[in-house]
């Protein structure tokens, strides 16, 4: 009988789990499915036709006329985005490991210390440096430039912790002591064997870094006034700001936010296993 | 960005590993340095200089025509940022937002994590690619695609509710701040349910089997058992929440782009770039400072208080 309870308890238990999460997934994309709905229509049926149903597919005169605006300046924040994020996130994951392996598996004094700085500097929120930045980069008549957001992107204390974290776990302080013994120097070390068993952990800490650049835009923000410089984001809210002036600009905004995620949300879905590596790591250790 | 971090912190002390002897100093300098001068120059710095500018204020030699001079203020700025009514109404409105919005987003994410992993749901991996998907929306994008849902031309949503007699104004005085936590609900939720799905991950099935025998329903076992396991990993997304909270700033500036009831000081960060917009770098500054003590404040009060309750 108790058995008998238990199987329907779990029946109606499953249903009601299945209602719910089907509400939120519908949650979750119901915007995204809205947009692509949205950047196959010309102009004039965005207001005219019900939002989430196609009407005339316009999507490849919109993708030409996204791609014209300005002389394709969309095309070149585009190629920023891609420059600051990649590039960033490149030179950052470098020097994090770097740091995280020289913390996590050399002595020293005060290394401790240094980890306790790294690890406060994760919880600076960082858009109340942006204006202090600011300042600081127009003394030195950065402002305005690639710089001026590139540098301040490439320090991530998250992928020192993160890289320290790994490396005390990846790498077995036997075999550097071997490698140490036929002779390779320390930086030959970390180069040839460290990064070797890190390269899973690396693509962990590039993918952080590489979507908090992607998506800044504080810091831009305050840093650039040419749009030439601008990343997407800062891109599309400039146009979007201008809708009311220029109506047409509109079905602009939405085919570009389009463009713009699409290419994430696909790197998202192909390295989704490197995220669940990052993402545990920390919480119970 | 701080939204890039996830559990922190506790493993700074327990974490202490063989580790390796004899590097010279200049060796290990040469690894740290690489890191540590642009994490002086980029973090350390600008925090200095923003307390350094805070100090000051501008004055004129002789009325409002007089050439300006810059000098010691001690905490003149700070005095006149709190004083200012603007400043309590930026700070009012985030509070309130994040007393409801983080509550709101973590049950909803850690239901999504407890359903995910419990037997009860199918296609568990379509439902977590699902929810995780926002993450990779940019903010601003997040809430210009919003905006367009709101907005009474363009929304099927705002359609689909007059069409049964409703007349939503999402962009109205009072709702805009909803609309706001919205966005954010939608971009975060599953960035933090992934946190707590792969806590609850880690945690071996033998824990639940002795309850499993004794007939505990799958809702016991998850409330009695999974989430104080996973406690810390709650408390850690709890503490990121609260300082992206505080740094509000992108999805606020579009929704003003279509909405009136969105002034430029709405929140601490919007008021600070404001302020700064009309040259009062000094007063900026301080309102920068303040931002930043109270995410450390908040941050670590909730951390301490939580810990303390744990030992209890």
């Amino acid at each position: 009988m108790r058995r008998g309870v238990i199987a329907r308890e779990s029946r109606v238990s499953k249903v009601a789990a299945m209602t719910v999460m089907i509400a939120l997934a519908i949650y979750f994309l119901l915007p995204v499915y809205f947009l692509v709905v949205a950047a196959t229509k010309p102009q004039g049926d965005l207001a005219s036709t019900f939002g989430l149903a196609f009407s005339h597919f316009h999507f490849w005169q919109n993708l030409s006329t996204l791609f014209g605006v300005d002389n394709g300046i969309f095309l070149r924040w585009a190629l920023n985005s891609v420059i600051y994020a990649v590039g960033g996130a490149a030179v950052g994951t470098l020097i994090s490991t770097l740091a995280g392996y020289a913390l996590a598996k050399f002595h020293f004094r005060f290394r401790e210390t240094f980890f306790s700085i790294v690890l406060g500097g994760v919880l600076v929120p960082t858009t109340a440096l942006a204006l202090p930045l600011f300042l600081l980069f127009s003394t030195v008549h950065l402002t305005d430039t690639y710089w001026a957001v590139f540098l301040p992107s490439i320090v991530s204390p998250f992928g020192v912790y993160l890289a320290r974290i790994f490396a005390g776990g990846a790498i077995p302080d036997e075999i550097i002591e071997s490698a140490r013994l036929d002779g390779a120097g320390e930086f030959r070390i970390f180069f040839s064997v460290a990064f070797k068993l890190l390269s899973p952990s690396l693509v962990t800490i590039f993918l952080f870094q590489f979507v908090g650049i992607w998506n800044n835009f504080f810091l831009p923000m305050v840093m650039l006034q040419s749009d030439q410089l601008y990343p997407l984001t800062l891109g599309l809210y400039n146009w979007n700001g201008q809708i009311s002036r220029v109506p047409l600009l509109q079905q602009s905004v939405i085919t570009g936010s389009l463009v713009s995620i699409i290419p994430l949300i696909i790197v998202f879905l192909a390295l989704q296993r490197f995220w669940k590596t990052g993402l545990a790591s920390g919480s119970l250790k | 960005m701080t939204d890039l971090a996830v559990p922190v912190i506790r493993a700074a002390k327990s974490r202490r590993r063989r580790g390796i002897a004899g590097v010279s100093p200049r060796m290990i300098a040469a690894f740290l340095i690489p890191f540590f001068l642009p994490f002086v120059l980029f973090y350390i710095v600008p925090i200095i200089y923003a307390l350094c500018q805070s100090m000051l204020v501008v004055r004129r030699t002789a009325g409002e025509f007089g050439t300006s001079y810059t000098t010691f203020g001690g905490f003149t700025q700070y005095i006149q940022a709190v004083q200012n009514s603007e400043f309590w109404g930026s700070i009012g409105r985030i509070g309130l937002f994040g007393v409801v919005q983080v509550p709101v987003m973590l049950a909803v994410a850690l239901l999504i994590a407890l359903l995910l992993d419990s037997p009860l749901l199918r296609l568990k991996s379509f439902f977590r690619i699902a929810a995780f998907m926002p993450y990779a929306v940019p903010g601003v994008i997040a809430a210009i695609m919003w905006s367009f849902l709101y907005s009474p031309e363009l929304s099927p949503i705002v359609t689909l509710l007059q069409d049964i007699g409703l007349k939503p104004d999402f962009l109205g005085p009072s709702a805009v701040l909803w609309s706001i936590a919205n966005v954010s609900t939608w971009l975060w939720t599953g960035y933090n349910m992934l946190v707590l799905f792969s806590a609850l991950q880690a945690i071996p099935q033998e824990l639940y089997e002795a309850a499993k025998l004794d007939g505990a329903s799958n809702w016991t076992i998850a409330l009695r058992i999974k989430v104080p396991i996973i406690a810390p990993a709650l408390i850690m997304t709890t503490v990121f929440s609260i300082i992206g909270t505080l740094q509000l700033y992108a999805e606020p500036a579009v929704l003003q782009q279509i909405s009136t009831n969105i002034s430029s000081t709405y929140t601490p960060n919007m008021l600070a770039y404001a302020i700064a917009s009309g040259n009062n770098y000094q007063q900026a500054a301080a309102v920068s400072v303040i931002i930043a003590i109270v995410t450390f404040v908040l941050s670590f009060g909730f951390m301490r208080l939580t810990s303390r309750k744990a030992q209890a």
